[in-house]
């Protein structure tokens, strides 16, 4: 014991000895990291994709498909031009939902939003899925807060007409919120986005990804 | 060394209290304790970094010089954060959800950098885990109170989604305090986190004022405030 002090002590007094100590410590800490990392990626690519399923499943009825939305899906420029995820939901072969999520910025930043359309392009649901707005007045776009996004449930790029989509404050159809106008402004005009979407995309969006050719893209 | 457990506790967890008497870990505090939940499990995910990062320092003492040792420092508690974070993301996922955006933030918590200069550099293993364990439930109370009191004023409620972090078995622990309440603004957000902190403090300090005098008056025996305020802050 007093020899290993002393070695220690000779060593410590070497000028290299900190360089040394500071690499040895980072090796162990990378170790240890790439330990964890190991043991923990699978379970939270899990925990994720249950994520995803969970609010996908809020907007596609479960009786609508009977396939994985999470594999029936690819990535192609969405609403806004950023590339996006498509899930399409499908029912003995057939499409009958299409989910995809639209980014809006509201009062004080990004709301995350998706929502699924029906194949003649009504809305079958929309939700929020993360927003940072001012909570008790911007807040009431979430379903567990208000009912208010669920009321563009049914609604499609003909009813209520285009330029009725806006808030009832801009002469529009939708509900704002007394003391947040700015928030449900932005929501409706991400929904109404992902419309003008779908009716530029119906073709690719309702072909299956099966059979779209590899390799082609918008 | 002659500390003993109970002097420990008694510095941990109150006298030497990280925001009561050091005001310390101010950024983490107000951005959690929107809900005693909220509040309860940051507390504990701080704890178990402050324990093991005590330990790890501790046990490296003697062999880091005193130039390199707050990159050393830095690089443990860093390592413990991210394996905490990643942990956490895997097994209680849900909780995660609610204090994902924070844990990493314990790395800027500078209680830690602070306990490891000022106690665990200098201390054993187990005095510098029972430290940890002290400091850190002392940071816990104050999330909690201060989330508590946050939640009934903003929100009317207590404990809400405690089965979140402990389990079904706890959700009776969620109580309505006031039904049918539209909610309080300000104490939602952080500027109520600091009015509410501010009579916490107060209240903190009626406390000892009032228990001082009684002291002195049975056994005119002075009492010590012993505060280590490390440099530097959040």
């Amino acid at each position: 014991m007093r020899r290993g002090a002393s070695i220690l002590q000779t060593m410590k007094e070497k000028p290299v000895y900190p360089a040394i100590l500071l690499g040895l410590l980072s090796l162990l800490a990378a170790g240890l990291l790439g330990g964890g990392n190991l043991s923990t990626r699978e379970e939270i690519k899990r925990r994720l994709e249950e994520d995803l399923r969970i609010s996908i499943a809020q907007v596609v009825p479960e009786d609508l498909h009977d396939n994985n939305l999470i594999q029936s899906s690819f990535v192609m420029n969405g609403p806004g031009g950023l590339p996006t995820v498509i899930y399409q939901g499908m029912r003995n072969g057939k499409i009958t939902a299409v989910a995809y999520s639209v980014i809006s910025y509201g009062y004080s930043g990004k709301i995350d939003t998706i929502m699924a359309v029906d194949p003649e392009g009504k809305i079958l649901g929309v939700r929020v899925l993360s927003h940072t707005e001012t909570p008790g007045l911007g807040d009431k776009i979430e379903a567990s807060k208000s009912d208010w996004v669920l009321g563009f449930s049914g609604l499609s790029l003909d009813a209520p007409p285009a330029e009725q989509w806006a808030v009832k404050k801009d002469g529009g159809h939708f509900d704002q919120f007394s003391g947040a106008t700015i928030t449900p402004r932005a929501v409706v005009k991400a929904v109404k986005s992902g419309l003008d979407f779908f009716q530029k995309n119906k073709d690719k969006l309702l072909t299956p990804v099966t059979e779209q050719i590899a390799g082609s893209s918008s | 060394m002659s500390i003993t457990f109970k002097e420990q506790a008694r510095q941990g967890i109150w006298d030497n209290n990280i925001v009561f008497s050091q005001r310390l870990a101010l950024c983490p505090l107000l951005a959690v304790t929107g809900t005693a939940t909220n509040g309860l499990g940051m507390g504990l995910a701080t704890t178990g970094v402050l324990m093991a990062s005590g330990m790890a320092v501790s046990l490296l003492r003697k062999s880091v010089p005193q130039d390199v040792r707050i990159p050393s420092f830095i690089l443990i508690i860093a390592t413990i954060v991210t394996l905490v974070d990643m942990a956490l993301n895997a097994w209680m996922h849900e909780l995660y959800k609610v204090l994902g955006l924070f844990i990493p933030l314990i790395v800027t918590n500078c209680s830690l950098l602070g306990r490891a200069e000022a106690f665990a550099s200098k201390n054993s293993v187990r005095h510098s885990a029972i430290d940890g364990l002290m400091i850190g439930l002392g940071f816990t109370l104050v999330l909690v109170v201060l989330g508590a009191v946050r939640e009934i004023i903003g929100s009317g409620t207590l404990f809400a989604n405690a089965s979140l972090l402990l389990g079904d078995l706890f959700s009776f622990l969620t109580i309505t305090i006031i039904p049918d309440y539209k909610g309080f603004l300000l104490f939602i957000l952080p500027p109520g986190g600091f009015i509410a902190l501010g009579f916490l403090i107060a209240g903190k300090h009626y406390l000892e004022e009032y228990m001082k005098n009684r002291t002195a008056a049975s056994k005119n025996a002075p009492v010590v405030f012993d505060r280590i305020a490390p440099s530097g802050a959040d």
